[in-house]
């Protein structure tokens, strides 16, 4: 198993190829097993990958060939394989598959079926070379492929506008992190004079004293690189208006698996992350940050999957704080089973907009109990595993981030108390949405339940967020242990019941009405503050401002391209003497042998008084 | 011999493709294609005849014996002016990437031109032939005659077969390229004066001035000389103000070549002559040049988005990628040479394949305004798809030829200086933004009703294969580029250690 | 031939007079014929100078460039008759300045 590792992000390449070269020439059923089929496989080959490690825990390393050679510079085209990977590669295939299975259903009636799929088992790939390489260049083809397919896919429905202009918002924010990262690259390369990313770390732990200034540059360029793609504060802006693309696509890039990147990046590298205090110092705080402000906007969210769209970067934002504290397991573990109960609230969201004739807003739907039971059930599956309660999946990796940001020195309660406030606003966004959306009197009648394709990865999904906390990660060699310490035990009890009481403030408001809030909101303040929330914290606003504007200004100033004016001067004195020599050019006879008689009389003049002066 | 044989069979074919006019008028393209097939299939039956191509022994810069080929023969032996030809990695690299480009743009005009196709592909090849004697002569006397060849017959192609305003692109185009070349043939002149102070002898070979003696201030006014004409045809910022015009004038073919094959002549020149003939006054210099390389690769960005013509968007983004190049050449290190080598095979693919497709649309809708088009996706499903991957392809996307150019610039770069390199690596940014709003404004978006009833034709087998030709050639640069890396290597290497010494005397001289 | 010394310099006074009115003639005409009259009047100036300096320094030079003259004027004068015509037919009228095409 181990020397064919390699074909696990082929065949949904291959796969992907396929479909684009002769996809007009399929049936719709053949393309919809072929697409899900070749990820099927994929995972087929990752669980017996699985089976394998977890017998002799053996770390796998498989280089094909030499990307190319520079005088030193020689990355290659190689895989690492370890316990961090494996639980990587787990989520990308098997929630992947589950997502392209519940595609099948979702897009059947889409005229590009096979556009959809190609593209589809294309991020598959390049997500999977994103987590096997085992050098950050080829980490970096992953990156910027699964890049291009979140633009592609959120650009699917290419008609509409404004998809183009989401997909290109995601496209070049998160470039403007890849180029930090990619600077990043420049500097360890240059630094330690190899890319390959175990040599690396040994290198740099050989060579770099902790602290010291060049690791802290390194590491923030990365960070800046995992912020972009992970949607983290400032460079999370794209990630609410990528929801324009086909609700699959969100459940499986936009939530389980490319957002993910930017803390895998950090978790890979973290060897050279304790070299960098100050860089961890700043990825949990920049999570802290980001989870809030994302929790306080999903709040005021009125478009379902915007709603899910600010979670994800909230609950990002708590995987970024896990890593900052060296909680990296942890945020290993909140991110498999963020992907399992994300990716099972998105393709909720999806049934919900698929039978509801592509309706968005929540206070537009309402009464789904009944109506869609296997929805409902994975929602409230979802949401519970969402907002942590005790004995879903989501509590267990919530629960250790928090215990282990608490025991962090000097911050670390702050932290801590910060994640709770994050946890009790997770709770009550979240319950609002089930409360709203299917409690209540019906909006909108459904004209259909799900069918099969959809119900079944629900289902599993669901049993995924119900059970997933139970699973045992496979990285206790990849990352240093943990000191084993607990805090005091009522440090645990408050952690526990903060989002029951998240829960059951969303029940009195948005359910039984008991908590009458409307004189909160429409009292001056709320209102501001509600329209601040709504906006994003006027994030987008402001960049708007600042960046984009300024940029089409620019661009609309020199597009007449003033460099041509300086040639241009050139141009018009020569028109100029051209002028007026061309006046001389009268085409009369007569002139031409007057002004040369004119000319002829002038220069004796001149030469007899100059004779004259000399003699 | 063979080298010779190459730029006459394409001189030869010329004519033909004239004459083949008269027996029926589709003949002229059918000729010119055969001419560059016979050519490349010569050069590569040539090549294999020789053991070491794979393993390319590394040439002494000085000594063309070491070189692959090399020919010479007298020519005004009162003036030292000889016929010499020679051939290394980087002249190979460029002269194949020549014929097949070449051949390109053959496929390009096989529709788009409608008058006088006789005498176009007869431009087309004898511009071809040019180009290969540019990248192979090593006479700097015969290397201003090919100069001047390759620009005149593109001169005619811009000015007979242009568009709308292609009488002032031309003579733009023109007045641009012969003053640079005026400033070129003075350089020459200067430095074999020179050479004629120090030794006595009258000569214009490459190999005899390489060792020039000559005073500092001399050898920075002679290589300002050499400088500027090459960056001209690079085209470097604030140089490049021709290329947009001529660019988007230019009949399809006319900037396939021009964009392809002949701004890399500049590019050739400054590796090939501008540094290595005066090492010293070059790489005082590389400061300026870098700045140049890094304005070019922001501004052409920056202008590249503002623009509304598809044409003349890919022209500006030339800007910028050739700026990648200026920056390649300057740091002057092993890995931001190969990446500016790689930048000049792998731009010339990426760019040729935009070029194609903005010529397709213009046959098809007869514009080339991106806000007249919008959606053409839905009618043109296999040239959006086409598009789209030389799109991702410009803007640098892993796996494929462009970015391995641009991340070993990148990397060459930030070990000379890195404020640079950040503001080079903003146009990856930037890149991205002009990429995708090409994308947007043609091929996506709202479907535009104007074309609708137009039935309009999607990419049929001729240009399906010609743009496969390409796609294929990008992947397999970027996922294994090291055949071309390994071509250039040992070139490279020479050319750095012929620069090396005497920076490495004076490092020494002054303790 | 010594009764009729006439001193050079009144010669070469009268042909520089003759020049001067033939240029004055070719400036204020507009007829063709009469400009081309005006040439052979500056020619012939011309030539009497040569002959008058060739007699003066005993050298058959002068002589010879006067045959020169001569035949370049008849040449001219052929030319010219020729461009008259052609004038004529293509403007209808012998006036010069309405053939001024080469204006810039």
């Amino acid at each position: 198993m181990s020397e064919t590792i390699w074909l696990i992000p082929l065949i949904p390449l291959l796969s992907s190829v396929t479909l684009m070269l002769f996809g007009s020439r399929l049936k719709v059923s053949q393309i919809g097993i072929l697409g899900v089929a070749s990820v099927g496989i994929a995972a087929l080959l990752t669980l017996l990958l699985a089976v394998e490690f977890m017998q002799n825990q053996q770390v796998i390393q498989l280089s094909l060939w030499t990307w190319m050679e520079v005088a030193g510079f020689a990355p290659g085209i190689s895989f690492y394989f370890d316990g961090l990977t494996l639980v990587m590669m787990s989520v990308i295939t098997g929630v992947g598959f589950l997502i392209h299975l519940f595609s099948t259903e979702f897009m059947e009636k889409d005229p590009s079926y096979a556009r959809y799929f190609a593209y589809l088992n294309m991020f598959v790939a390049a997500m999977l070379v994103l987590v096997m390489a085992d050098n950050l260049l080829l980490l970096y083809l992953g990156w910027e492929g699964v890049g291009v397919c979140s633009y592609l896919l959120v650009g699917f429905w290419y008609q509409h506008n404004a998809n183009g202009h989401a997909a290109r918002k995601a496209f070049i924010v998160t470039r403007i992190g890849d180029t930090a990262m990619a600077l990043g690259l420049l500097l360890l390369f240059t630094q330690l004079g190899t890319l390959d990313i175990q040599t690396m770390v040994g290198e740099a732990n050989r060579t770099w004293q902790v602290g010291a200034t060049i690791p802290t540059i390194a590491c923030l360029l990365l960070v800046c690189g995992a912020v972009g793609k992970s949607a983290q504060l400032p460079l999370h802006t794209w990630l609410p208006d990528a929801m324009a693309g086909p609700t699959p696509v969100s459940a499986l890039i936009h939530a389980a698996t490319m957002v993910t990147a930017g803390v895998y990046l950090i978790a890979r590298t973290h060897g050279l992350f304790l070299l960098a205090p100050t860089a961890m110092t700043a990825v949990a705080i920049i999570g802290i940050t980001t989870s809030l402000m994302a929790a306080f906007t999903a709040l005021m969210q009125t478009d379902i999957k915007r709603i899910l769209a600010y979670s994800t970067i909230s609950q990002i934002g708590y995987m970024f704080l896990a890593l900052g504290v060296g909680a990296w397991s942890a945020g290993i573990f909140h991110l498999m089973t963020h992907a399992f109960f994300k990716a099972l609230l998105f393709l909720g969201s999806g049934a919900i907009i698929h039978c509801l004739h592509h309706e968005h807003n929540i206070f537009k739907m309402g009464g789904l109990r009944t109506r869609m039971p296997v929805t409902f059930w994975s929602f409230m599956i979802g949401s519970a595993a969402l907002a942590a309660l005790p004995m879903t999946s989501g509590f267990f990796s919530k629960d250790q981030i928090l215990l282990q940001a608490y025991q962090l020195p000097d911050i670390g309660p702050g932290l801590w108390m910060a994640g709770l406030l994050g946890a009790l606003l997770t709770a009550i966004y979240s319950f609002r949405l089930v409360f709203v959306v299917f409690f209540g009197k019906a909006n909108t009648e459904p004209d259909k339940d799900t069918g099969w394709r959809m119900a079944v990865p629900l289902s599993v999904l669901c049993l995924l967020a119900m059970i997933g906390g139970w699973f045992m990660i496979p990285v206790s060699e990849v990352f240093p242990a943990s000191d084993g310490s607990h805090p005091a035990h009522w440090v645990e009890y408050v952690s526990i019941s903060v989002p029951i009481v998240g829960v059951l403030i969303a029940y009195l408001i948005f359910y039984s009405g008991r908590l009458n809030i409307d004189g909160l909101v429409s009292s001056t303040l709320g209102r501001r503050l509600g329209q601040f929330w709504l906006s994003g914290w006027g994030i987008d606003w402001f960049y708007d401002r600042l960046f984009v504007k300024p940029y089409y200004g620019l661009a609309n100033v020199l597009k007449s391209e003033p460099i041509d004016a300086i040639y241009g001067l050139i141009v018009a004195i020569n028109q100029t003497f051209n002028h007026w020599l061309s006046v001389a050019q009268s085409g009369r006879m007569r002139w031409y042998l007057a002004s040369m008689v004119a000319g002829l009389i002038l220069v004796i003049t001149v030469a007899a008084n100059l004779s004259v002066g000399v003699l | 011999m063979v080298m010779i044989n190459l730029i006459v069979i394409l001189l030869v074919g010329g004519l033909l493709a004239i004459l083949s006019e008269r027996i029926s008028d589709t003949m002229p393209r059918k000729v010119a294609m055969a001419v560059v097939l016979v050519d490349v299939l010569y050069l590569l039956i040539c090549l294999s005849g020789m053991p070491d191509i794979i393993h390319l022994q590394a040439p002494v810069a000085n000594d063309p014996s070491s070189w692959l080929m090399h020919f010479k023969a007298d020519w005004i032996p009162a003036f030292g002016i000889s016929i010499e030809l020679a051939l290394d990695g980087i002249s190979l690299l460029m002269v194949l990437l020549t014929l097949v480009l070449g051949a390109i743009a053959i496929s390009a005009s096989w529709t788009d031109i409608v008058a006088r196709k006789g005498f176009f592909e007869a431009n087309l090849l004898w511009s071809l032939a040019g180009v290969l004697g540019v990248f192979m002569s090593l006479d700097l006397m015969l290397f201003f005659l090919f100069w001047e060849v390759m620009l005149i017959p593109m001169y005619f192609m811009i000015a007979i077969w242009g568009h709308e305003n292609r009488g002032y692109a031309a003579m733009k185009f023109f007045i641009f390229t012969q003053a640079s070349g005026l400033l070129m043939l003075m350089s020459i002149l200067a430095l074999v004066a020179v050479n004629h102070g120090a030794t006595g002898v009258w000569t214009f070979s490459y190999f005899d001035l390489l060792n020039t003696q000559m005073a500092e201030q001399t050898a920075h006014w002679i290589m300002l000389g050499f400088f500027i004409a090459f960056v001209v045809k690079l085209p470097g910022f604030p140089f490049h103000t021709w290329l947009p015009d001529a660019h988007t004038q230019a009949p399809t073919a006319g900037s396939v070549i021009l964009a392809g094959i002949l701004l890399k002549t500049g590019a050739y020149g400054l590796i090939r002559f501008a540094v290595p003939l005066f090492p010293e006054a070059a790489l005082n210099f590389s400061y300026p040049a870098m700045w140049l390389g890094a304005a070019g690769v922001v501004y052409g960005a920056v202008l590249a988005f503002g623009q509304t013509d598809f044409k003349r968007l890919i022209a500006y983004s030339s800007v910028s990628h050739m700026g990648f190049v200026l920056l390649g050449i300057y740091a002057w290190n092993e890995l931001a040479l190969q990446g500016a080598v790689m930048q000049m095979v792998a731009h010339g693919f990426s760019t040729a394949a935009l070029f194609m497709i903005a010529g397709s649309l213009q046959e098809r809708l007869h514009t080339r305004d991106m806000r007249e088009m919008s959606g053409l996706w839905q009618q043109m499903p296999r040239m959006g798809a086409v598009a789209m991957f030389f799109i991702v392809a410009s803007l640098g996307l892993p796996g494929l030829g462009n970015f391995v150019a641009e991340f070993l610039v990148l990397l060459g770069l930030f070990q000379v200086n890195v404020l640079i390199t950040v503001i080079a690596a903003s146009g990856l940014i930037t890149g991205a933004a002009y990429s995708l709003l090409l994308m947007q404004r043609s091929f996506h978006g709202k479907v535009n009703k104007k074309w609708a009833d137009y039935g309009l034709s999607d990419f049929g087998p001729r240009e399906m294969s010609t743009m496969a030709v390409m796609m294929i050639a990008l992947i397999l640069l970027g996922v294994y580029p090291q055949p071309v890396l390994d071509v250039a290597q040992p070139v490279l290497q020479s050319l750095l250690d012929l620069t090396t010494i005497p920076t490495l005397a004076v490092a020494e001289a002054t303790p | 031939m010594d009764g009729l010394n006439i001193p050079l310099n009144h010669i070469l006074l009268v042909s520089s007079l003759l020049f001067s009115i033939g240029m004055l003639g070719l400036m204020i005409r507009r007829n063709i014929i009469f400009i081309l009259m005006s040439l052979e009047v500056m020619l012939n100036a011309a030539a009497l100078a040569f002959v008058a300096a060739g007699a003066h320094w005993g050298q058959p030079d002068g002589q010879i460039v006067f045959m020169l003259i001569l035949t370049v004027a008849a040449a001219e004068v052929a030319v010219g008759l020729g461009l008259v015509l052609q004038v004529q037919k293509r403007f209808k009228t012998l006036d010069m300045d309405h053939a001024n095409r080469m204006q810039g």
